[in-house]
């Protein structure tokens, strides 16, 4: 019996997720909490690998959907008193609708003006958060009572519920985005990444289906958001500067643009790389960088792209 | 538009025709005013010196360039203003001038991302369909290769396979035969004559041993106008086809 390369990809995927459910029980405290922070982070980065990885849209504005879906689920929570499941889908919705928006808009330019167009908007949306500092709080942020980060009495502040929750968040996104690359329609965003041209010459309609990719990158991206604040009880302007759009594409670089798992991998590798180089020395961001330019010289196609090429070729 | 030919739907309507179709690029004229008919079934040739306006002319008929002014109709449709992947729906298939497939995906991928729309997701049609259009031009073996590997002559025929594959009715190939070796040049030859009869089929070419091989009848453009319509006998014969595409070479 042969397993279809797709069901092989499916299995291991679900093998990895059962291996991160496994590591809970043996973590110290201090990695238990450190994975359940990745974990979420990670689902940011695959949100962005939709539209730059599988895609070939590069994007210098997701900061704008992650705040939009950490805000949507902060301000209706704070101010309209909503309870942590319709917060977090005040969130999901918050991002569909900014990023059909902005994607539309976005979407009449292509290459270097794409992305100068989607760093302006999320620079426009950071000064918007800003600006709304009544509401918002601006750079100071607000943070999500502890009593109200409960989700069908499940307190979601406890480090154990909250890495469960990170969890099934982190591997409901994955298996999206695994199906979503298996389909069809994930094939032609995969052909137009390789060539818009003939992909539009073959009959499909490139404009719609980028649009539709920055929908789903977008959402992905602001469902993480909303789930960051309630996991971690925080919202801030940080979230929507441009760091917080750079991360994902260094995320997604480093494990591999384009493969399902390379945005976990890299966020992984990227936050222990700081992690580590800070406890040495106060020049960490220096030895992150040299690691990180090393990375991307000798390991172009990312960590996990490098092992998909060499021993998985299967890999979605 | 006041268009009064409301009874135009009957046998004599081309399948496809165009009405003072010009393009302009800056202050090139790079066709200009063409009026052209091909009836259903037909192999059209259409040849011409470097730079007369060929590819720029199949070009706007699917798509890919906007005319400068004019109309292009397609079945009785006007379609001047539809985006090219609507009319590729509606029954064309176009293979560039310039090899343009996935470099990075197998043929098999190539090919199915062709045709896997037009099966309405029925995977076995789509296999069929695949595979059938792959063995067409002799590359069946070779599937599970990655396209970029190919030489540039079986690229070129891997293009072909995906305009075959999605079962056009009128099908555009721009220069199918360049770089490919005198045995594929004569199974192009087999291919293109199978399918003619069902399939309306715009040749562009410079082979001329394939354009009299194949051609049902050719159109002549010279300096983006069309300088003469025939059978292969009657632009043999024609002097100013002979001026214009020969004149370089006479002594
Ligand atoms: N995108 C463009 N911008 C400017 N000029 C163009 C463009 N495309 C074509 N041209 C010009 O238009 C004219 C017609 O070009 P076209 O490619 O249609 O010729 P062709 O008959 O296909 O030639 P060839 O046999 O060399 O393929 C040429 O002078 C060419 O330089
Ligand atoms: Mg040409």
């Amino acid at each position: 019996m042969m397993m279809s390369d797709s069901k092989k990809s499916v299995v291991f995927h679900l093998g990895f997720l059962a291996l991160l459910f496994l590591l809970q029980f043996i973590l110290p405290a201090y990695h238990h909490g450190n994975l359940a922070r990745i974990m979420v982070l990670a689902t940011y980065a695959m949100g962005y690998n939709i539209l730059f990885g599988y895609t070939g849209l590069l994007s210098l504005g997701h900061a704008m959907f992650f705040a939009a879906g950490m805000y949507g689920m902060g301000l209706t929570m704070t101010h309209l008193g909503w309870t942590a499941g319709p917060g977090m889908l005040a969130g999901l919705l918050a991002g569909g609708l900014v990023s059909a928006g902005i994607g539309f808009l976005a979407l009449r330019t292509s290459g270097v003006s794409f992305m100068i167009v989607t760093l302006m908007f999320a620079q426009a949306g950071f000064l918007t958060i800003l600006y709304f500092g009544e509401w918002t709080r601006g750079d100071e942020g607000f943070v999500i009572r502890q009593a109200d980060r409960v989700f069908a009495g499940i307190d979601l502040s406890h480090p154990t519920y909250r890495y469960l929750a990170a969890l099934l968040l982190f591997g409901i996104c994955l298996m999206l985005t695994i199906r979503l690359m298996q389909s069809r329609f994930g094939h032609v965003l995969i052909a137009i990444r390789e060539n818009e041209e003939r992909t539009q010459m073959l009959g499909y309609d490139v404009h719609f289906h980028k649009w539709m990719a920055v929908i789903a990158s977008g959402t992905m991206a602001a469902v993480a958001g909303a789930a960051y604040a309630l996991l971690f009880g925080y919202a801030g302007a940080t979230f929507a500067s441009v760091q917080y759009s750079i991360f994902p594409l260094l995320w997604v670089l480093l494990g591999g643009a384009g493969t399902a798992l390379g945005p976990f991998i890299g966020t992984l590798f990227m936050f222990y790389l700081i992690d580590l180089s800070s406890s040495l020395t106060t020049a960490y961001m220096l030895i992150a960088g040299v690691a990180l330019v090393l990375l991307t010289l000798f390991l172009p196609q990312g960590l996990v792209g490098e092992w998909r090429r060499k021993m998985m070729p299967w890999l979605t | 538009m006041a268009q009064k030919d409301d009874a135009m739907a009957d046998m004599t309507t081309p399948h496809i025709n165009t009405k003072g179709l010009s393009r302009n690029f800056g202050g090139l004229i790079a066709v200009n005013a063409v009026d052209f008919e091909v009836p259903k079934g037909e192999i059209r040739a259409i040849i011409g010196p470097n730079g007369a306006g060929k590819s720029t002319f199949v070009g706007m008929l699917c798509g890919r360039i906007a005319p400068s002014s004019g109309e292009i109709m397609f079945a009785g449709q006007n379609i001047t203003a539809m985006p090219a992947h609507r009319r590729i729906r509606q029954g064309m298939a176009y293979t560039f001038q310039i090899t343009s497939i996935f470099a990075r995906l197998t043929l098999k991928e190539n090919v199915r991302l062709a045709t896997s729309w037009r099966w309405n997701g029925d995977e076995s049609a789509i296999e069929e369909a695949t595979h059938a259009a792959l063995e067409q031009v002799g590359l069946a073996d070779r599937m599970h290769q990655i396209a970029g590997d190919l030489s540039y002559g079986h690229q070129r025929l891997l293009e072909i396979a995906m305009g075959i594959s999605q079962h056009p009715e009128l099908l555009i190939l721009d220069e199918p035969t360049q770089g490919l070796a005198d045995s594929e040049i004569a199974s192009f030859v087999k291919l293109i004559r199978d399918l003619g009869g069902d399939m309306t089929i715009l040749l562009i070419e410079h082979n001329m041993n394939v354009v009299m091989d194949t051609a049902d009848k050719i159109t002549v453009l010279n300096l983006g106008t069309e300088l003469a319509t025939g059978t292969p006998q009657d632009i043999r014969a024609n002097k100013a086809v002979q001026t214009a595409y020969l004149g370089e070479t006479h002594a």
